[in-house]
């Protein structure tokens, strides 16, 4: 399989917002810290990186990414988080799409500084989990799947993506192992980003003898159970130079829906929202697939991002298993993917992933990802997925 | 006096499953097919549907087996569900019994077959599953 680089520094598509400035706070188990807590560490990394930004001055609007209430009994996120992010009284609004809830809340932000009704705006994301039973964690989950056909027919989440997996694995011939690859793959990013849940290897060995969850999926085909949050700071292109010497642009937002249920659907092996949102997000950028330099895709399970491959056009379909397995995607190779660690070893704080994919961006395309850091990257593309795939967005990044 | 209708829900797909009948909409004007049934046509947005009653077998699709299940069905694992494709392109997941895990395969031909038990609470859907025909 050849990746062939485009002139990726030539695209001459317009900024559709800017990042000013990110922040995340750590991943990971977080005893005795609640969501919002977890918003302000990220929020004041973002305020520390941008000493031009006068708060409550500059920012006009909230969007914020939380996907369930269940886990803190806590509704309502987004006046809360604006509180505690030191804005009230500003407009605050919570976007709830599964785990791509801040995703969307990116792509509305952005939307929202195109438009130009805003200078500047806040998205960012919160998810507070593994206080919870790993039963109650399962159950509040699945609540982004089908209630009356898959939930209610004991599918679980891994269940939903396990059969992808093996419709997968019938029609390419896609192997565990290969889907393991991904996990080792991830699991090294991670332990090179300090941020990160999982901050240690895995062999080929133990993720493919790990526990199985949903045949064919392990345990190390999961992502974790993860507290956590992010956000990002965005303004209109013209004045992002007022706040910082390196912003990164917006250059593509696409978003499309499917069926809730993966069964309704007219493959198993295809997310064809995720098609749709990339095919609309490479149009808005001007962009073709061969133009990204490096990508943070949704692997809330390892066939998960064996399937973006495809869905995004790095590869034919058919082809992901292969690409994992040729190194392809490993920092290194000609398009890095997941270089945070991902979902599989930074961690799943469902709502604020979205955003922390963008975070990852925002240091790459800056040169601040420290000892993962992939020289040269110009254009990177996050890839945040909902459920089993009934939502899907693309962004598209450029370096200013 | 003609009788009403049944309307087109999932609860009344359920209360068929009751009465041991797997039934579909059909729209009256577009001839679209709905699995589980909806009141309004996704297709050309009519809202007059008819129910038709489908064949109980079928072909799967994929499968997986669920180790690591939901507290209510943590008594079963692990057990095996899939997606199984009836006649007329319509899909259905759910619970495989009576198999082998080893023996399930893709592209296997499969029955639908309906639980009695009733449930209490909402919601009360009696279930269906899957088996060898």
């Amino acid at each position: 399989m050849s990746w062939r680089k485009g002139g990726s520094t030539s695209l001459s598509s317009k900024p559709l917002a800017t990042i000013i400035s990110a922040g995340l706070s750590k991943f990971g188990r977080r005893e005795g810290v609640y969501g919002r807590e977890l918003f302000a560490e990220a929020v004041k990394e973002a305020y520390d990186r941008c000493p031009n930004l006068d708060p409550r001055r500059d920012i006009k609007a909230l969007f914020v990414g939380h996907m369930g209430e269940s886990y803190e009994h806590q509704g309502h996120t987004g006046p809360t988080l604006a509180d505690w992010a030191g804005l009230l009284p500003v407009q605050a609004t919570r976007v709830e799409n599964a785990c791509a809830s801040s995703g969307v809340a990116l792509r509305w932000a952005t939307l929202a500084i195109s438009s130009g009704a805003y200078d500047a705006v806040m998205v960012g994301g919160v998810e507070k989990m593994t206080h919870r039973t790993t039963p109650e964690v399962t159950e509040y989950l699945a609540m982004a799947a089908d209630y009356p056909f898959e939930q209610w027919h004991g599918i679980t989440f891994p269940g939903l993506y396990a059969l992808m997996a093996t419709a997968h694995m019938h029609h390419y011939g896609t192997t565990e192992e290969q889907m393991a690859r991904v996990a080792v793959k991830n699991h090294h990013n991670g332990a090179l980003n300090p941020k990160a849940h999982m901050q240690k290897e895995v062999t080929l060995e133990k993720a493919m003898t790990s526990r199985v969850i949903a045949w064919p999926l392990k345990l190390y085909d999961c992502s974790l159970i993860t507290d956590g949050a992010s956000c990002l700071i965005l303004a209109k292109p013209e004045i992002a130079g007022k706040f910082t010497d390196t912003p990164v642009h917006v250059i593509g937002a696409g978003q499309a829906s499917d069926a809730i249920g993966l069964y309704e659907r007219e493959s198993c092996t295809t997310l064809k929202a995720a098609q749709l949102a990339g095919r609309d997000a490479y149009k808005m950028a001007k962009a073709k697939p061969q133009d990204i330099d490096i990508a943070e895709t949704h692997d809330c399970f390892t066939i998960a991002e064996i399937i973006a491959y495809e869905d995004l056009g790095f590869c034919s379909p058919g082809d992901g298993g292969r690409m994992i397995e040729e190194g392809t995607t490993e920092i290194g190779g000609s398009i890095p993917v997941n270089t945070s660690g991902g979902l599989k070893a930074k961690g799943h704080p469902v709502g604020a992933t979205g955003v922390g994919q963008a975070y990852e961006m925002y240091l790459q395309l800056t040169e601040q990802a420290g000892r993962r850091q992939v020289e040269g990257a110009t254009v990177g593309l996050t890839h945040n997925v909902g459920g089993s795939g009934a939502t899907a967005t693309v962004h598209i990044f450029r370096r200013a | 006096m003609m009788t009403e209708t049944p309307p087109f829900t999932i609860e009344q797909f359920y209360k068929f499953v009751s009465e041991k009948k797997l039934m579909a909409a059909e729209c009256v004007e577009c001839g679209t097919m709905h699995l589980p049934p909806r009141p309004l046509c996704n297709g050309c947005f009519s809202s007059h549907m008819k129910w038709v009653e489908l064949k109980s077998g079928g072909k799967l699709l994929t499968y997986t087996v669920i180790h690591i299940a939901p507290k209510r069905f943590e008594s079963l694992a692990p057990y095996p569900v899939g997606i199984v494709e009836l006649e007329d392109g319509l899909k259905l997941p759910g619970i495989i019994r009576d198999i082998e895990h080893e023996k399930i395969s893709v592209g296997m031909r499969l029955e639908v077959g309906f639980e009695t038990v009733e449930s209490s609470g909402w919601p009360v859907w009696p279930r269906y599953f899957f088996k060898a025909p």
